[in-house]
């Protein structure tokens, strides 16, 4: 069966600052599959290359070598992203339309009008509990209900894969409750989940499998309770031991 | 066609949200008003005179307009980051810069249509508009000249980083072309050597956007531009336009965007 994400010896190296000096390698030759129904937690320390993956998985950024497919197709092909929603780490959305209009911007990017893009507006706008703010305008929105925003408009194409960076980062733990709850409701209809976070708590509770890169190379894959199994430690000590901090691991 | 509708609605919408715009709307059409109904003085040239003023101010204004708000789309969309959301969708950059030029064009046109609206209806009110079926037709080379300058500060946008500096550049580059480049030839042919060659080269390279501007014929009532012209400007609008869309795209396509 074609995983659901696939990335083949990928690499990004970007520009040095300097003439001369070598090219910064973001991504060292990174391979990694993940299958369909699967939470999967994207996890490493500041700098490790999370983002840099994410960039090229979405089509921000063509990686120097190797490749990148999302259901099959290279992710340099525009189709490949028709299935897929994605929620950045911080709210990034045009602050003067309502959260209504920018639901409806964002399905008729998928091809959604009439009565289909209606019926999900107002079935998102429950689920994130936004209606009673559907006609304001989002510069008038918390941070709260601009990431719960940005969670509808991740969902708006009923996505067969979800591709979230840090979601739950600055929430408070209500929030945070929230994000966890729609993640578990997500996995139970199916739908593949891949997502990076530093709430390592959290990605124990809710991921299926997990790797763990580390200055831009993959250093493990594998089953969360297998991980934690092995290392007999929970996922943060096993976490802070793969990239080098034993002594965090000892205390 | 839907992606890059949707798109140019979300430009009209911001437009028509923003603050700054109705300011200028509104002042140009107040003035436009003021100038247009003016028959006052019961003399030709007056006319002629308040007449041209006008017509200045449309230009002026449609060009403020079109300039400053097509500089500012793309790199408004990088600074905000609204760009990682959008691209994440099955939206290619080609459909992101049509679709910017699109709204952008559009806004110009309604624009356009509001400020000769309002010339050829006091005009008309104060016997001093002159031929309808050349307004309409100024009206139409006006936006097509504005397509070509839309899809200029586009490509501009992706070239040099702040808006400010591109839409400088924009004004600079479109009024060179308005004043000088119908006399670029004649210059040319007037210097001899290399600097005749390029002044030729940037004669045939450069889109005579003065090929578009028919305030003259309106000032001094010339009847109706005959309909060949016409659709050949527009052809010419269109080709130049494409041209530099074509660019916009081919630069964007090149640019990482890191989150």
């Amino acid at each position: 069966m074609e995983p659901i994400l696939r990335t083949d010896r990928l690499r990004v190296e970007y520009p040095p600052s300097r003439r001369g000096d070598p090219p910064k390698v973001a991504v060292k030759d990174l391979s990694l599959e993940v299958r369909q129904g699967e939470v999967f937690g994207f996890l490493g320390p500041n700098g490790a290359g999370k983002t840099t993956t994410m960039s090229v998985l979405l089509g921000f950024l063509a990686p120097t070598a190797g490749e990148a497919y999302l259901f099959g197709v290279n992710v340099r092909n525009p189709i490949a992203r028709q299935r897929i929603g994605y929620l950045p780490e911080l709210t990034y959305y045009y602050r003067f339309l309502t959260a209504e209009e920018i639901l409806r911007f964002y399905a008729r990017l998928f091809g959604l009008n009439g009565v289909e893009a209606e019926r999900r507006i107002d079935r998102l706008l429950k689920l994130v509990e936004l209606e009673h703010a559907r006609n304001r305008q989002l510069k008038h929105y918390s941070k709260g209900m601009q990431q719960r925003v940005g969670l509808a408009q991740a969902l708006i194409n009923d996505p067969d894969l979800l591709i979230l960076d840090e979601p739950t980062s600055g929430l408070d733990p209500l929030g945070r409750m929230k994000v966890r709850e729609i993640i578990q409701r997500l996995k139970q209809e199916g739908k593949t989940v891949f997502f990076s976070s530093h709430e390592l708590g959290e990605v124990e509770t809710v991921c299926d499998r997990v790797a763990i890169v580390h200055q831009g190379e993959l250093k493990v894959v594998g089953r969360v309770d297998e991980l934690v199994r092995t290392h007999q430690a929970n996922l943060e000590q096993v976490f802070l031991k793969i990239i080098g901090y034993p002594t965090c691991l000892a205390a | 066609m839907r992606t890059l509708l949707a798109l140019a609605w979300v430009v009209i919408k911001e437009l028509y949200r923003r603050k700054d715009f109705y300011v200028l709307f509104v002042l140009t059409a107040l003035i436009t008003l003021v100038l247009g109904s003016v028959n006052f003085f019961e003399d030709t040239l007056m006319v002629r005179y308040l007449r041209e003023v006008t017509l200045l101010l449309i230009w002026v204004s449609a060009l403020v307009i079109a300039v400053v708000t097509a500089a500012r789309q793309i790199p408004a969309e990088r600074e905000s980051r609204t760009i990682f959301p959008l691209l994440a969708k099955p939206v290619t950059r080609g459909q992101v810069v049509l679709g910017k030029f699109l709204g952008v064009w559009l806004a110009s046109g309604l624009a356009l249509a509001l400020f000769y609206g309002f010339y050829l209806v006091v005009g008309a009110w104060k016997a001093a508009s002159g031929s309808l079926a050349l307004g309409l037709q100024a009206f139409w080379l006006h936006w097509m000249m504005l397509a070509v300058v839309v899809a200029l500060a586009i490509l501009g946008s992706l070239l040099f980083s702040a808006p400010s500096v591109n839409s400088t550049i924009c004004f600079v580059v479109v009024t060179g072309i308005l004043l000088l480049a119908g006399h670029l030839n004649t210059l040319a042919a007037a210097q001899p050597g290399p600097g005749g060659a390029l002044m030729y080269g940037l004669y045939f390279a450069l889109p005579h956007l003065e090929l578009f501007d028919v305030r003259d014929l309106m000032i001094h009532e010339h009847p109706p531009v005959p309909l060949g012209p016409l659709v050949i400007a527009t052809l010419y609008a269109a080709v130049y336009a494409a041209l530099l869309l074509v660019a916009a795209w081919w630069v964007f396509r090149r640019k990482p965007l890191s989150t």
